[in-house]
């Protein structure tokens, strides 16, 4: 995909196409889901997924600073954005959202931090931009769509009003 | 001191020894940081990775209960590995200097030492001899500085008053063997409080103590006319030497916080105190127990703002780090 063909990306009917998604494969198991972003992409899509599914529960936010395995080769980013798990995880049905799964370090990170909280029944992962490449065994189970991409370039989320997809070259 | 040890050549925190040579900008990132920090201790898991692997030794050479505990506890929950060194029973009574026990336990591969020492300069000096890879946190050396304790204070009235330049506040009592204030009243300089009252006796105030930007008075009531924060500090008995007050009755008289006294402030002031108090000496037990009173709150945010100091310390220890 180019630059171009990635900026005109509906990231909305991306959006529709994961709530579509979930309807189908959690049925209706999805109003007892809590739903959780990861920050800060994450958060944005969850909002709208949320919003979506007319999901009555709270909305969670993670903040996985501090469960980052490279944070002595990049720091902490201080952020006054702690996580917010506003229900219990225990016994949870958990749909955890991110913008763009690529290694899976996130995920395992977000993983390792959910069950900190507690032992969740079972957890979904929901990512708007799936790119290959992974270095841990991790994949999602609600996908907006699927982008192959050289390991120089990066795709972005910019948000959160509107939300755009923007290819970056590093 | 020349050369400002405590930041890298990325600027960021390296030690921690004092408020001085730092800057607004390092204030409110660890203010932040510790925003953060907050959420881990109300967890039913009250742990992160952070430090996992890493060792931290704690050596007090002077007693604590609360900083020490609050140390203690903000490595463990960062799963650092945690070295409590009891200086009164370890070799420095058998005549070991300083420098050998520093030199041994660096041999021992610690990552980050937190000091308390009776002597101002002492974590400045142990910051000099460690190795490259390894950070200092000063936990109060003297009558010099507790960049920590103010750091929390800090926090603390962030919590409940929004913006620093536009508070004023009093720090009430023994201001002369006070490590606490000197470290507070840099740090609201620093972070752009228009007005800092120090009370206090002639006899417990440093001489030229306006030269830190301060005003002085020995006046009690008109010192706390509308102020939004009141910081209480302790009589330090172990410190004294001679004969600087007449008892401690006379100093209740003049300078204890009584509910009356409380009064003069503004109605929504704050009261602190660094711990540990003396109750009827400095502060009316109605006061200390009052709604006015963030005291115990102190305590708490102590650990998250110790976490925050110990992790934004230890980012650096990988020299690639950018």
């Amino acid at each position: 995909m180019t630059a171009t063909e990635i900026a005109q990306t509906s990231v909305t009917d991306l959006i529709n196409h994961m709530a579509t998604q979930l309807q189908q494969q959690l049925g209706e198991t999805l109003d007892e889901a809590k739903i959780i972003g990861i920050h800060t992409g994450g958060t944005w899509i969850a909002e709208q997924l949320h919003q979506r599914l007319n999901n009555p529960n709270p909305l969670g936010e993670l903040n996985i600073s501090f469960y980052r395995d490279d944070f002595t080769q990049i720091g902490l980013h201080p952020q006054v954005s702690p996580s917010n798990l506003p229900f219990e995880i225990d016994g949870a049905q958990v749909i955890l959202v991110d913008d763009v799964l690529y290694s899976g370090r996130t995920i395992r990170a977000a993983l390792n931090e959910i069950f900190d909280y507690g032992r969740p029944a079972k957890v979904s992962l929901a990512v708007l931009v799936d790119r290959d490449e992974r270095e841990l065994p991790i994949r999602a189970d609600v996908t907006g769509t699927r982008i192959q991409l050289d390991t120089d370039q990066q795709i972005k989320l910019i948000g959160p009003e509107p939300l755009t997809l923007q290819l970056q070259e590093v | 001191m020349g050369k400002n040890i405590q930041l890298d050549s990325h600027g960021r925190l390296r030690h921690f020894l004092s408020i001085e040579g730092l800057n607004r900008t390092l204030l409110t990132e660890i203010l932040d940081t510790a925003e953060n920090f907050v959420s881990v201790g109300n967890r039913a898991a009250k742990k992160v990775p952070l430090l996992r692997g890493k060792t931290i030794a704690n050596l007090f050479f002077e007693p604590s209960t609360r900083t020490r505990t609050t140390f203690d506890l903000a490595e463990k929950r960062l799963s650092a590995d945690v070295l409590n060194i009891n200086i009164n029973t370890s070799a420095t009574t058998k005549g070991e200097t300083l420098l050998d026990t520093l030199q041994n336990l660096t041999a021992m591969q610690i990552d980050l030492f937190v000091v308390r020492h009776s002597a101002s300069g002492a974590a400045h000096f142990i910051a000099q001899h460690v190795p490259d890879s390894v950070s200092v946190i000063n936990a109060g050396d003297g009558r010099h500085a507790h960049p920590t304790q103010a750091m929390l204070d800090m926090f603390t009235i962030r919590k409940h008053k929004e913006d620093f330049t536009r508070l004023r506040f009093a720090i009430v009592g023994d201001v002369l063997h006070s490590r606490v204030a000197r470290s507070q009243i840099h740090a609201l300089n620093m972070l752009g409080c228009p007005e800092v009252r120090v009370i206090g006796p002639h006899t417990l105030s440093p001489s030229h103590v306006e030269d830190l930007g301060v005003h002085f008075t020995t006046n009690m009531e008109a010192g706390l006319d509308g102020v939004d924060v009141i910081i209480m500090l302790r009589l330090q008995n172990e410190r004294m030497s001679g004969a600087l007050l007449p008892s401690k009755g006379e100093y209740f008289h003049y300078y204890g916080l009584t509910e009356q006294r409380l009064k003069r402030a503004a109605a929504d002031a704050i009261v602190m105190h660094p711990g540990p108090m003396n109750r009827g000496v400095e502060i009316e037990s109605a006061v200390a127990d009052s709604g006015h009173s963030v005291i115990l709150q102190q305590v708490t945010n102590g650990i998250a703002v110790r976490m925050a100091v110990l992790s934004m310390a230890m980012q650096q220890s990988n020299p690639e780090g950018a």
